[in-house]
């Protein structure tokens, strides 16, 4: 295995030095034959894991596979993604999750771990084998009907209790069904103006209102899904000074969009939950600084061309995001080294369970890593994204941060920028 | 000029007024035995119909053929996403046959904003979902002007189901921009969350008709269909047209010289009784033969000129 | 030496008396062509076409105490060349009562250049009605006809270039009276 000498990088932005990666981990020197890596001027980061990414195989090879997915990932900076369960079949067996992780294991760029469906077939009406799941080889913690909501309190309240016995959570897609039917956009001044259906932010806040009651009440941790309003966050706010075990992500861009881009009535801002105001998008930026909200999330959902070139309507929801989360986070943050580690590795991997990631480049640590060009600036092409589609909504826009290199257990999987397989 | 017509708000005040007054003169030259005139022979007008509107599809059609351009109706009916081909297949087509412009009918907001980026020609707004339908906003306010005489300071009241009424949403910001005074009535249910600053910080909105009714010059009644019962907008068609029907006792409520107006179709008994439909105050039948004038004036200022 | 420019590539061909002199001298030639104007119209073409037949009009009255009907006839429909410019708005047509059919109609216009403007004319004239016959004043007949159309009353024949222009002006839409002629081969 091939040794790597990180010459001159600096550690969350503080001080500079040498890392060396020996055998996969993080060791105090390095071989005479080992690799040196010119790091002067990047930022080394605890490999990034995203608890929320969707890589649509099985199912829709058409618009991301594991192993494209996983690529993205790596040149996003991550070294783990959890994959939701909405794939055709459904993730809701033992056989699909295994399935979906060993391609993940194949394509050798990302830990590739699979989310659980909570319920069979997503349809919100009977338990899916969370404990199978659990058990199989893909060792699911994280369960979700993510793109749905669990909507029938009975059922959520089962699922949280029951996942108890192996440490798994809920991860909750919060959209009360009965307030969203027909839901294109936020429900506000710019959707009256566009004559679009309106998805209330209410929608969202009375879900995870219950939903913090319900884990509060059985004693079970619930992590809220992008998190996309201001009176979210203070529901979640509340709850937490109460005590309950809950904890929440925001996407990149509900970070940064607002609901103004609906205006051109090009879905690739259509998303659920769809874009919001302004002021929703200062309240996630402060609550994600306070760590109300704890980790950023991408909600990665990548989507064929046919599904996003027509009216709004009937496009699809959602948008690509693994290689542009960092950088918008940047641009959101500023160079916060720390936070950005907390928010975007260490928190989520400590959510899952996850070990191994999300851990601080010291000796003996797996070396999970990446390494960032801060100076660097970039117009982000759809055409350049290693994700099998398009549906950037940053197309030519400047992000700064530029991901040199990614390394998996020693592996690199992205270098000078670009994947290594 | 403008390129497009997709919205009311791509008209200012001077090109909308040119609008209305271009509509003038066709509407003179209606009245004689030759209708037709030559001005946009060599052009071709599709008419992109993915709803069914005869009404609608009709008037563009006269407009165009009165102008002397090729006529091409395109109905693409079964709108479903996953059948047929994609709009923008179709606008390829569109624009492979040389379209000069492009009516489109459809039933998702904003379909004529995407089709505008695919299309060479110019595009107009026939209606789409329940954003606008501005050359209906056109034909109203030319109604107004011809029956009032003026725009200006005119208090308009839209009442009933605006929620879902592109007729509204295009009225407002026509009426707005030509200096008109909008009150929208209707009950809460109905009327849009913000819709003063979604479309004019002057709009007015009021859940109470009789109280309404006395202060206007124009009472437009919009359609309001009763399926809208099932989804809770509200409890009955007859506690409905109780308290937001238009009906002679009502009417008579209106000034003397305040005038009735309905894009049509009209539901008569819930929205409108018959009597208030076929009295002397309502424009119910104009506002058919203007169609065909305001849908001639835009079509001469998008196509009339230098591409 | 400091002479403004257009001063000095551009002069008058028509003073306001000029003019007026004009006008009645066509005025007294519709009256003898048409024997007293008997079941004529004067229909002036917008813009300044309109203002024209009006002044006519008023003339005729003044000389024989007659009232020939004035209307006017807007062409822009009809033009051949309109994808060349932006889209025009449109002029008023407005027939006088009793309408054109079988009578004789004076189209009125300003300015005979290259014959479309009257080639239009005819049509929109077609499409009115059917008068029993039509002729053509003008104020200034500048040539460099396209299409084989004469005028019945010339007020002024001007031979010009292509690159000149003729700009007439009228009190009732300009201010003043006059026509000069700009431009030419040594801008
Ligand atoms: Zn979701």
């Amino acid at each position: 295995m091939t040794s790597y000498l990180l010459r001159g990088v600096s550690l969350l932005g503080a001080e500079l030095r040498d890392v060396a990666i020996v055998d996969g981990r993080i060791s105090d020197n390095a071989p005479a034959d080992a690799e040196i890596i010119d790091a002067a001027g990047l930022v080394a980061l605890p490999g990034l894991v995203d608890l929320h990414t969707h890589l649509r195989e099985p199912g829709r090879e058409d618009a991301e596979t594991v192993e494209t997915g996983s690529r993205s990932a790596a040149l996003g900076g991550y070294t783990a993604v959890f994959a939701m369960a909405n794939t055709s079949p459904v993730a809701d067996t033992a056989g699909v999750v295994e399935q979906v992780w060993r391609l993940g294991r194949e394509a050798g760029l990302v830990d590739v771990q699979p989310i659980g469906a909570v319920t069979v077939g997503l349809a919100g009406k009977q338990l899916a084998e969370l404990g199978a799941m659990a058990t199989s080889a893909a060792n699911v913690r994280i369960f979700s009907d993510d793109g749905h909501c669990v909507a029938d309190p009975r059922l959520m309240r089962r699922a949280l209790e029951y996942v108890k016995a192996f440490d798994g959570i809920i991860a909750q897609h919060a959209e009360e069904p009965r307030l969203t039917e027909g839901a294109q956009m936020h429900e506000g001044e710019v959707s009256t103006r566009l004559g679009l259906t309106g998805w209330p932010a209410v929608a969202e806040e009375a879900i995870i209102a219950r939903d913090v009651l319900l884990a509060e009440h059985v004693g079970s941790r619930l992590h809220v899904c992008h998190v996309s309003t201001a009176g979210s966050v203070e529901v979640l706010r509340q709850a937490k000074a109460r005590g309950v075990r809950v904890t929440a992500e925001v996407t990149p861009h509900h970070l940064l969009l607002t609901d103004e881009l609906a205006a051109s009535y090009d879905p690739v801002y259509k998303v659920n939950p769809p874009l919001r105001t302004a002021s929703d998008v200062e309240a996630l930026r402060a609550a994600l600084v306070e760590g109300v909200i704890d980790i950023v999330a991408t909600d990665h959902a990548p989507h064929a061309v046919e599904d996003k070139e027509c009216e709004w309507a009937y496009a699809r929801p959602g948008m690509v995001g693994l290689e542009t989360a960092l950088p918008v986070v940047l641009s959101v943050l500023g160079e916060r080294w720390d936070l950005i580690a907390e928010r975007m590795s260490r928190t989520p991997a400590r959510i899952a369970g996850l070990t191994g990631h999300g851990t601080d480049l010291a000796v003996g640590e797996p070396a999970n890593l990446t390494l960032v060009d801060p100076s660097a600036r970039r117009v982000v092409d759809p055409s350049e994204l290693a994700s099998r589609s398009r549906n950037t909504p940053y197309a030519g826009t400047t992000l700064p941060g530029r991901i040199v290199a990614t390394f998996l257990r020693g592996e690199p999987t992205v270098l000078d920028g670009k994947a290594v397989k | 000029m403008i390129k497009h017509l997709r919205s009311a708000a791509d008209l200012d005040a001077p090109t909308a007024t040119l609008i209305l007054d271009t509509a003038g003169e066709m509407a003179a030259l209606a009245g004689r035995e030759v209708k037709k005139l030559p001005t946009l022979r060599g052009r071709t007008v599709v008419n992109l119909f993915y709803e069914d509107s005869t009404r609608t599809r009709i008037s563009f059609e006269a407009a165009a053929k009165r102008l002397s351009a090729d006529v091409i109706n395109f109905s693409a009916k079964g709108s479903s996403v996953s059948k047929g081909e994609s709009l923008k297949d179709t606008a390829l087509t569109l624009q492979a046959m040389g379209a000069d412009a492009v009516v489109i009918r459809h039933p998702a907001s904003g379909a004529p904003h995407r089709l505008a980026a695919w299309v060479d020609g110019s595009v107009v707004n026939a209606g789409d979902g329940t954003h606008e339908h501005p050359t209906q906003a056109l034909l109203d306010a030319y109604t107004m002007r011809s029956r009032l005489g003026r725009l200006d300071g005119l208090r308009v009241a839209i009442v009933g189901d605006v929620l879902h009424s592109r007729v509204a949403r295009s009225n407002v910001l026509l009426l707005t921009t030509l200096g008109a005074q909008v009150t929208l009535v209707g009950p809460p249910t109905l009327i849009p969350v913000d819709i003063a600053a979604a479309l004019s910080p002057a709009t007015k909105v009021s859940y109470d008709l009789d109280s309404v009714l006395p202060d206007m010059d124009v009472v437009m009644m919009l359609r309001v269909q009763t399926e809208r019962m099932q989804d809770s907008y509200f409890p009955s068609a007859r506690e409905y047209s109780r308290r937001y029907g238009l009906d002679l006792a009502r009417m008579r409520k209106m000034p003397e010289h305040a005038i009735v107006m309905h894009p049509g179709p009209m539901n008569r008994g819930m929205e409108i009784t018959p009597e208030v439909a076929d009295s002397s105050r309502s424009t119910i039948v104009e506002q058919v033969a203007n169609g065909v004038s305001a849908r001639m004036a835009v079509l001469y200022l998008l196509l009339g000129g230098k591409a | 030496m400091a002479q403004p420019r257009a001063d000095a590539s551009s002069k008058i061909i028509l003073s306001a008396s000029d003019l007026h002199r004009v006008v009645d001298r066509i005025a007294h030639q519709i009256l003898e062509k048409t024997s007293g104007a008997t079941g004529t119209v004067l229909l002036g073409i917008p813009t300044r076409g309109v203002p024209l037949a009006e002044r006519l009009a008023a003339r005729i009255h003044a000389f024989e105490g007659i009232d020939i009907p004035v209307g006017s006839l807007d062409i822009t429909l009809y033009r051949d060349d309109l994808r060349l410019h932006a889209t025009r708005a449109l002029g008023k047509t407005e027939l006088p009562g009793g309408g054109i059919d079988g009578r004789r109609v004076v189209l009125v216009d300003d300015v005979l250049y290259s014959g479309r403007t009257v080639r239009a004319a005819l049509d929109a004239l077609n499409d009115e009605g059917r008068p029993s016959s039509v002729q053509l004043a003008v104020l200034v007949d500048r040539g460099h006809r396209q299409l084989p159309i004469r005028a019945d009353y010339v007020g002024k024949n001007i031979p010009t270039s292509l690159a000149e222009s003729v700009r007439v002006s009228l009190t009732e839409i300009d201010g003043l009276d006059e026509v000069k002629l700009t431009g030419g081969e040594d801008q």
